[in-house]
């Protein structure tokens, strides 16, 4: 939900760069490299992988009906398959990434119904009738969202594997601000966080884990935005923008 | 993750049905149960999804003046709940506490009554000996890295530690577990719930097969004011705690009127420190008192060859977490 007012607020500074062709010369190459189709063709008519010896017998499909960035999906699913290789075996949106797949590292927060959730501890089946976000729909109509043209103007990733989820989770953080939400380091909980201060930030962040260790202008992209400094395009930054830090 | 059956309950009574299935379990939240399924930990072979029964979502006044959080509640909601945030500041900060933002988004208040421990050897099923994982196969964590263990109440077959941060701020506040399940429905104080490991540390709690958790009551709130969670972590955020404590006290004056003390990361449960209590019921919160008080709660301590440093540990926290809760700074014994 706040994704989409965010995207509506964009502005047109920073239209979307037009690098789709990297991610469909990924899943070309994928599906060249796999036994003939691309993973999320597979599970149309898949007959399931023969299970380990001394696992049950499999499960068949089901028909599961997803919300995904405004548009749904029909899949068929057996009930293990999490939300992550839902989106993206299945569903074919490679956006959320796979990290640890133990909600250790949040590579793979997506929103549901507009609250962060790490979609690799969380079984598909059960979110059906809600609405999906992921990072492939934080962009709208061609525009980058603030929160997406604050990491590019603080330059908050390096390899970029784990900005997906940072910037749903940052997404996220936002609003829950906005409404009042208290953390760990408020130093009272009967009233509402005073300061976004860096540390807010940080604590709420905390489920991101970045190995690059971009943290610093992580935090800086998102203070911009909260303080509203990306939006008009001409957020405080020294050219790498540690000096936000 | 092996294959799994699964079905949505509709209701109470639908769910406490379903269950009877053999193999069956619920599922609310999942992010324990299905990162122990993907560790081959726990292998269910169905799952009863309870997310979906109208109801137990819900935080409501009781007639007494407590509450009762609904046990489908996420842990997030919980915590920025106006009665849980005005009332139970302490519940609510032991809230925030644990995980991500994201896995409180998820993680229901019945599954964080039930999380399983954290100890490596449990989760790790290379390891064949755990006598919680596989009764009578022994305990490698006695010989082995036993830092993050238990150093109270632990036995010769288990040290493991309940891994709840709600849970010990639950102890504190004297809560209450409603159950619902084959025999109808009961009511569990919380300080039978969670159990000792003892000669069966397979099991965590007292509930029976097929009881399914449906609220936790909270007495009427005598703490507001004064309260406080600390955890002492190995890093500030996103992580268990090496140990935890719960302080909520009533003051008349200087005098404490009632105090309460739990504590996390040192015990099988959530370890509510009587004796330390006592000593501090009717008497001036002093420091040389408070520092009594915290050595009673920690004279029963049992350490293991890597976390001797817990037994003073968590009587600096008791010490820091009481003054804290007094409104005084700080203070280490």
């Amino acid at each position: 939900m706040s994704s989409n007012k965010e995207c509506q607020d964009s502005g047109d500074k920073n239209a979307t760069p037009r690098r789709p062709a990297r991610r469909r010369f990924l899943q070309s190459a994928a599906a060249a490299a796999t036994v003939g189709a691309a993973p999320h063709l597979r599970a149309q008519d898949q007959s399931p992988s023969a299970p380990p010896a001394q696992a049950r017998d499999a499960v068949p499909p089901r028909p599961v009906t997803l919300t995904i960035n405004g548009r749904a999906y029909a899949l068929r699913l057996e009930p293990r398959v999490t939300l992550l290789d839902a989106l993206r075996e299945y569903a074919g949106l490679m956006g959320t990434k796979k990290g640890c797949d133990r909600g250790q590292c949040g590579a793979c927060t997506v929103l549901a119904d507009g609250r962060r959730i790490n979609s690799c501890l969380t079984l598909a089946v059960m979110h059906e009738g809600e609405h999906i976000t992921t990072v492939e729909g934080l962009a709208a109509n061609g525009a980058l969202s603030p929160m997406q043209r604050a990491f590019i103007e603080h330059d908050a990733f390096q390899c970029g594997y784990c900005t997906p989820g940072q910037l749903c989770s940052a997404t996220a953080l936002l609003s829950e601000f906005r409404d009042g939400a208290a953390s760990t380091v408020t130093a009272d909980v009967r009233r509402r966080p005073a300061q976004f201060s860096d540390d807010e930030i940080r604590e709420r962040m905390s489920g991101n884990i970045c190995r690059c260790g971009a943290y610093a202008n992580i935090v800086a992209a998102v203070r911009a935005v909260h303080e509203g400094g990306s939006q008009s395009g001409s957020a405080a930054s020294d050219g790498n923008g540690t000096g936000n830090a | 993750m092996d294959a799994i059956s699964y079905e949505r309950a509709g209701d109470i009574a639908g769910a406490v049905r379903a269950v009877q299935q053999p193999g069956a379990v619920f599922i609310g939240g999942g992010t324990n149960l299905l990162d122990l399924m993907k560790g081959g930990v726990t292998r269910p072979g169905r799952l009863i999804d309870i997310t979906h029964i109208r109801g137990l979502d819900t935080i409501t006044t009781l007639p007494d003046g407590g509450i009762r959080i609904g046990a489908l509640v996420r842990n997030s909601d919980a915590a920025n709940h106006a009665l849980v945030r005005e009332q139970y500041p302490l519940l609510s900060q032991a809230f925030l506490a644990g995980a991500s933002a994201q896995l409180r988004n998820m993680a229901t208040v019945g599954g964080n009554l039930l999380q399983r421990t954290r100890c490596g050897y449990f989760y790790d099923t290379a390891f064949t000996q755990c006598n919680k994982r596989t009764p009578g196969s022994g305990c490698a964590a006695l010989d082995g890295h036993n830092r993050t263990h238990a150093i109270l109440g632990a036995s010769a077959q288990c040290i493991a530690v309940n891994p709840s941060d709600m849970s010990v701020a639950l102890a504190a506040l004297d809560a209450v577990v409603r159950v619902s399940g084959p025999a109808g429905e009961r009511t569990i104080a919380f300080a039978d719930f969670h159990r000792l490991p003892g000669d069966r540390p397979e099991l965590d709690t007292t509930l029976q097969p097929g009881e399914l958790i449906t609220a936790v009551d909270l007495p009427p709130a005598l703490f507001s004011a004064r309260s406080h969670y600390l955890k002492v972590r190995d890093r500030a955020s996103y992580a268990f705690a090496l140990v935890s404590v719960a302080a909520a006290l009533q003051m008349d004056g200087e005098r404490v009127k009632t105090a309460r003390i739990a504590l996390g990361g040192v015990a099988h449960k959530p370890w509510r420190a009587s004796a330390a209590e006592q000593m501090l019921d009717g008497r001036p919160l002093t420091q040389a008192t408070l520092r009594d008080a915290a050595a009673a709660a920690l004279r029963d301590a049992r350490p293991q060859h890597d976390n001797r440093f817990k037994v003073q540990l968590a009587q600096r926290a008791i010490v820091r977490a009481v003054n804290q809760a007094a409104g005084r700074a700080g203070g280490v014994a």
